[in-house]
């Protein structure tokens, strides 16, 4: 049969953010699929450079539109790390009720996406209605429902009053029942099974080859989580389960996603009721370093690393990060190989791909084709210092 | 000629034309489609759009530019959705509206129907195989696939009613099962077999498939714009109301007056209940893949529309019918 080959993006209704995958198909089965990412470059990490610490942790939170807060801890903590800062508990508390929140929110997204994709609007309608009740409390606790600024190197920027504290009880059982309910939808709607059940299967051997991580590795039987791993922020406090499942398709993906949702419940009440007392922050200085760290963090999509370099000043050396939709690209690659095109859009959704968080570097493309230019930091460098030689002193 | 010959061509030109013809069903088109999307939003716990919103829709569409694709035949490209809803429009004149009669109506005119609801799949097909887009090409083939799928149980299920009645004119068979509505509940399969195979004519979710926005972006329709795709849009409303109406005759029983409610109300009452059920279905379903869905019609559709058949001949030979 002859091979043809189908662009799926930058632009295309399956894809919330520009990105391109090439799909070659053998009749409707796809044998080999190349990502090519880099359409959301926005210079985060070199911006980062020119910002002192505390301003950093703005930017950084604009890296995900849905876990900003795993990015901004993920960078305190690194930040924290090398000023051997002691972070109070109570902020350590806050930090993971926001996270855990912060995880909620994402899975019901990502169900929610799963349904749009397979036409099954419905459950899309279902979630996001849902969902509203945790946009609700984390503008309760944060006064934003995205980019809640709750971080600060130090500890965090808003107490937890009695008021919050009692709307996520509040609020938990309700989320638990609508959890049930989701849990009962995925398992048991004969059509949804249909198009979730033995696709996109990634063995466990493969995925701990392809490094994947977070659900997309649970899901194949892979027992990892940053969360229990290395504890951070209070984890090492709250008792939680690491969910996993065999079986590696997306309904599998699907199911560690529910239960996930369970976990953070649990973890959410354990963790309001047992909010210890104390100051919410530390007051840091401002000039960090030098030195360097690495912190990890378990987002709603897998593992985020950080990688900050100080030397000394009060802005940072070098910011390096390392989003989970970036580490799960080549294991979904894989997933799509012996896949129908029909689906691509839920195999794709399956690992949550968030590709603004991904896109680190661009590499431009000569219009004319041929090979783009590569050039060396020094090359590059020496460009910049070239470029802006003949440029007024405002123009820095 | 004389003057009342031209009264009898007015009212039959009335009668095609106006109501119960084309510019009535093109009213109840817009009104089918605002129920259905109404129902689907209060199914889903959304507000659902005003009454308004379909004819709102169809101005917007009206107003808008028009493209057609440099790589697509204008001829072909503009001719299709006129036809799609000529088809449609023609089938309804056979189908009795109020009261036990349709406009016209002779021996045969059921398959006369079954075909001309046919016509819009395989333009659906010519639509997006001519517009020069990957997502019409792919759309194209799939509604032509899934024709493979649903036509079958369809025309056995409409056979069923038929045979009970012992004529193929669907006016005849409406009026003998109005009279004798213990029959009903005997066709009970083959009413769902009939709706099922319906909303896959009609491409609704789970049989979505030739639309499939997140695979093929809007299929067939990708490259229509403005007029055109208003046509083919109000061609699908109309297609959901006469697909409706033939299984409202052959299966509830006609449009007869209830005592004092006339008939007209009688058909209007059918016609909502049938357009929130195919709502329903498409509010709790997934998209099926291509393969299951036509393996669903085969396995599934298929041999229920039999089963009915057998069960109708059966009687028949017997002592029922």
């Amino acid at each position: 049969m002859s091979r043809i080959q189908v662009p799926i993006g930058p632009q295309h209704p399956a894809l919330k953010e520009p990105e391109n995958f090439t799909l070659t198909l053998e009749g409707e089965v796809v044998v080999d699929a190349l990502a090519r990412i880099g359409y959301n470059h926005r210079g985060i990490e070199k911006a980062c450079e020119q910002r002192t610490y505390s301003r950093c942790v703005y930017l950084l939170e604009r890296i995900c539109g849905i876990c900003s807060h795993s990015h901004t801890t993920c960078f305190v903590q690194a930040v924290e790390e090398i000023m051997g800062l002691e972070v109070p508990p109570r902020a350590l508390y806050i930090r993971t009720i926001v996270a855990e929140l912060e995880r909620i929110h994402s899975h019901l997204l990502w169900l929610g996406v799963a349904g749009h994709e397979v036409g099954f609007d419905t459950f899309f309608m279902y979630t996001w209605r849902d969902r509203e009740l945790v946009m609700d409390l984390l503008e309760l606790i944060s006064g934003n429902r995205v980019n809640y600024a709750i971080n600060n190197i130090g500890g965090v920027r808003r107490d937890l009053g009695p008021e919050a504290a009692e709307g996520i009880l509040r609020a938990l059982p309700v989320l638990e029942e609508r959890t049930r309910y989701y849990q009962h939808v995925a398992t048991n709607d004969s059509t949804f099974l249909a198009r979730l059940q033995g696709v996109g299967v990634i063995p466990y051997q493969q995925a701990v080859d392809l490094c994947a991580v977070g659900p997309l590795a649970r899901a194949s039987g892979v027992d990892a989580d940053v969360r229990r791993d290395e504890p951070y922020a209070a984890y090492g406090e709250i008792p939680f389960n690491v969910i996993t499942h065999t079986g590696g398709d997306n309904l599998a993906r699907a199911v560690v996603r529910v239960g996930e949702l369970y976990e953070s419940i649990g973890m959410l009440r354990y963790c309001v009721e047992h909010l210890p007392d104390g100051p919410i922050a530390v007051r840091p200085r401002r000039r960090v370093g030098p030195g360097e760290a690495i912190s990890r963090y378990e987002a709603p999509r897998g593992e985020d690393i950080h990688y900050v370099r100080a030397n000394g000043s009060d802005r940072p050396d070098r910011v390096k990060v390392r989003a989970p939709t970036l580490a799960n690209l080549p294991t979904i690659m894989q997933a799509l190989r012996g896949v129908h095109l029909a689906d691509v859009p839920i195999t794709l959704a399956s690992i949550d791909p968030c590709f603004s968080c991904t896109d680190r570097l661009v590499r431009l493309a000569p219009a004319g084709g041929g090979d783009g230019k590569v050039w060396t930091w020094a090359q590059l460098r020496d460009y910049g210092i070239r470029w802006y030689g003949g440029k007024p002193d405002g123009w820095r | 000629m004389g003057g009342a010959d031209w009264t009898a061509v007015l009212r039959e030109l009335f009668r095609v034309l106006v109501f119960p013809g084309f510019a009535f069903l093109l009213l109840l088109a817009l009104a089918g489609e605002w129920l259905d999307r109404k129902a689907y939003a209060r199914y889903q716990h959304r507000m659902g759009p005003p009454w308004f919103q379909p004819a709102a829709d169809l101005i917007k569409l009206l107003a808008k530019e028009d493209l057609v694709p440099r790589l697509a035949s204008r001829a072909v490209f503009t001719f299709l959705p006129v036809l799609a809803l000529a088809a449609v429009a023609c089938a309804y004149v056979y189908l009795p509206v109020a009261g036990g009669r349709a406009v016209y109506a002779f021996p045969g005119d059921l398959l006369v129907v079954a075909y001309l609801l046919t016509l819009p799949a395989i333009l659906f097909f010519l639509a997006g195989w001519f517009s020069g887009s990957p997502y019409g090409a792919v759309g194209g083939v799939r509604a032509a696939t899934q024709l493979l799928g649903y036509e079958v149980p369809l025309l056995l299920a409409v056979l069923a009613p038929a045979v009970v009645a012992g004529s193929w004119s669907i006016s005849e068979v409406s009026r003998t099962l109005a009279g004798r509505p213990e029959l009903l509940p005997l066709q009970v399969i083959g009413l769902v077999v009939a709706l099922l195979a319906l909303q896959g004519k009609l491409e609704r979710v789970p049989f979505d498939i030739p639309e499939a926005e997140t695979e093929v972006v809007a299929g067939t329709f990708t490259e229509y714009s403005g007029g055109r795709l208003a046509l083919f849009r109000l061609a699908i409303g109309a297609e959901l109301v006469v697909g409706l109406t033939l299984i409202s005759n052959l299966y509830l029983g006609g449009h007869a007056a209830w005592g004092p409610v006339p008939g007209l109300v009688v058909y209007l009452f059918k016609l909502a209940v049938l357009v929130l059920i195919l709502a329903a279905v498409r509010a709790a379903a997934a998209r099926l893949r291509i393969e299951q869905m036509v393996t669903f019609c085969w396995r599934v559709l298929v041999p229920a529309a039999l089963l009915q058949l057998f069960v109708v001949v059966a009687l028949r030979g017997w002592w029922l019918l």
